[in-house]
């Protein structure tokens, strides 16, 4: 058994991921070897071959690999693969990991297996399907190539921008305010970005919101929106419906604000509390700032 | 210019997903379904490409048992000009959708394949890029935006990645995969369901066109995640600041 592990770097620096889809390569047993491509790998390659368990590493700093298009990417990993013949490829399940992956595996004519959570054995691996209401236990074939987008990683929280009055980006905030129907317009919705500022957050939103036109479908958290998993969620006038459950279900922390006491989003709330969002907003900004004086 | 546009009968979006008691799989019995949402947006996409002079034709493809054919009707309905089923009954993973998609694209001669990003039943986001690498042609996953200048036989995409956008400029023949924000798809209307029903659909399997559809993962369970603690329901903003505060310890 041998792994070559796809790594990311970001300008010449090794990219977080790249240790966690390693470490998910260690618990498959064998050597790991570290793939790096792009152009100016800079320091990435040594950072990489430092971290436990790696036993090897290749390089191809190209121009023809900038920006890591998945067409010369993908060529890269078929050729490396017919040359040292690893019985598994691992990617992290970045848009890039799976960009290029899935690429390369039909290339090689492997069904790949993506965003694995759990790697059980060499063949055996557990991944969230129906927007992780549901695990599956998959078993690739014994024999020949198995290849893997690693999604272990995928809920981490790394760092934080510093020193921009931008809010940070939804799926990497560490807390967001999202906000449904009930905020009834788009003026509104300066309330829950005057909150999210005061927390250092992101704004989120229901699909009703968006479709309702108060904010743009960026904003939209949920099955068919952006997943998120910050350490704090924070939704008012949100009924709960199951595809913005689902989007949100890996936040550390849910706090629900509906005047409804019988909405569903109460069912997934850590801390929920029966109120009307324009009186309570306010009392939250009031309270935090007194917390923060003490 | 023919495109072709790949969609999927999957639960609806905002169907509850049970997992059935012997762990074989999610019930779908008498659970509402529909097209998958990135499809409908593929859909739109290609539809107004056809509107707006780019693309000549458009094809719509599923891949499925026969309730699958409702879907392929939606597609006719909101735009697409004919469809092609192929028919089967069994599970056809996302590696044997990209070569049955290589297959069809081939014999369509289509000059770009237009899909969603992923379906919302297994998650995969593996079809387009595989179709890619089956054809050999440039891919753009994740897109947000698509512009053709069929003059200069070019795509300009740009792709929702992590931490931002990237816009790339692809020579067509090509795949694009649908995201979120592309556009919003419109519905079908009755008028134009009525007229999706006289639409041609050709229907064909797997082994007509010369594809090995069999399964290569084996799914050992299905089971449901850990369930989130019932959470507790507190009477004022003050009792809540604190929680977080000294309890949850998130502010």
């Amino acid at each position: 058994l041998s792994t070559l592990v796809l790594a990311e770097q970001k300008g010449g620096r090794l990219d977080p991921s790249t240790a966690q889809a390693v470490s998910a390569a260690r618990a498959l047993g064998g050597p790991v070897t570290l793939l790096f491509s792009g152009r100016g790998l800079g320091g990435a390659p040594s950072a990489g071959a430092a971290l436990e368990g790696v036993t090897a590493v290749l390089t191809a700093d190209d121009e023809a690999l900038d920006h890591q298009l998945a067409e010369p990417a993908g060529a890269l990993i078929v050729a490396v693969q017919q040359r040292r013949s690893f019985t598994h490829i691992l990617a992290p399940s970045s848009t890039h990991g799976r960009n290029l992956l899935p690429r390369a595996a039909a290339k090689l004519d492997v069904q790949a297996v993506a965003d694995v959570v759990e790697v059980q054995g060499p063949c055996t691996f557990v991944r969230p399907i129906y927007a992780g209401n549901a695990l599956a236990t998959v078993e690739t074939p014994a024999e020949g190539l198995q290849m893997l987008t690693d999604a272990s990683s995928t809920s981490a929280w790394v760092s934080e921008e510093v020193g921009t009055s931008e809010r940070p980006d939804l799926g990497q905030a560490r807390v967001v305010v999202s906000g449904g129907r009930a905020l009834r317009s788009a003026e509104n919705f300066a309330l829950l970005e005057a909150l999210a500022d005061a927390l250092g957050g992101a704004v989120g939103a229901s699909r009703a919101a968006v479709d309702a036109g108060y904010v743009p479908n960026d904003l939209q958290v949920g099955q068919t929106g952006k997943v998120v998993a910050p350490d704090l969620y924070l939704a008012f006038g949100i009924s709960g419906a199951i595809q913005h459950v689902a989007g949100i279900k890996d936040a550390k922390t849910i706090v629900a604000v509906n005047t409804d006491a019988d909405a569903p989003i109460f069912e997934v709330a850590d801390y929920g509390l029966v109120g009307d969002l324009f009186e309570v907003i306010p009392q939250l900004q009031a309270e935090l700032a007194a917390a923060k004086a003490q | 210019m023919r495109v072709l546009v790949a969609v999927k009968r999957v639960i609806d979006y905002n169907a509850r997903v049970r997992v059935k008691p012997d762990k074989s799989g999610v019930d779908l019995k008498n659970v509402k379904m529909g097209m998958n949402p990135f499809c409908e947006i593929a859909v739109e996409e290609a539809v107004k490409l056809k509107e707006g002079g780019s693309a000549s034709e458009v094809v719509a493809v599923t891949i499925g048992p026969k309730a699958a054919g409702d879907t392929l009707r939606t597609a006719l309905a909101m735009g697409a000009d004919r469809g092609v089923h192929v028919l089967e009954d069994g599970e056809v993973q996302p590696l044997a959708v990209a070569k049955l998609l290589a297959a069809l694209t081939r014999r369509e001669e289509a000059t770009l394949c237009m899909l969603g990003k992923q379906a919302i039943d297994d998650d995969s986001n593996q079809t387009g890029q595989g179709l890619a690498g089956l054809l050999g042609w440039p891919q753009a996953t994740f897109a947000s935006k698509v512009v053709v200048d069929r003059e200069a036989g070019r795509a300009s995409v740009t792709r929702e990645v992590d931490g931002g956008l990237e816009t790339l400029s692809l020579k067509l023949p090509a795949v694009i995969t649908a995201d979120l924000r592309l556009n919003e798809p419109r519905y079908a209307t009755l008028p134009n369901i009525m007229k999706a029903k006289k639409k041609k659909v050709d229907t064909v399997t797997a082994q007509e066109l010369g594809v090995d559809i069999t399964p290569r993962l084996k799914l050992v369970k299905v089971e449901e995640p850990a369930k989130r603690q019932a959470g507790v329901m507190l009477s004022s903003v003050k009792e809540l600041v604190d929680r977080l505060r000294n309890e949850a310890k998130v502010i």
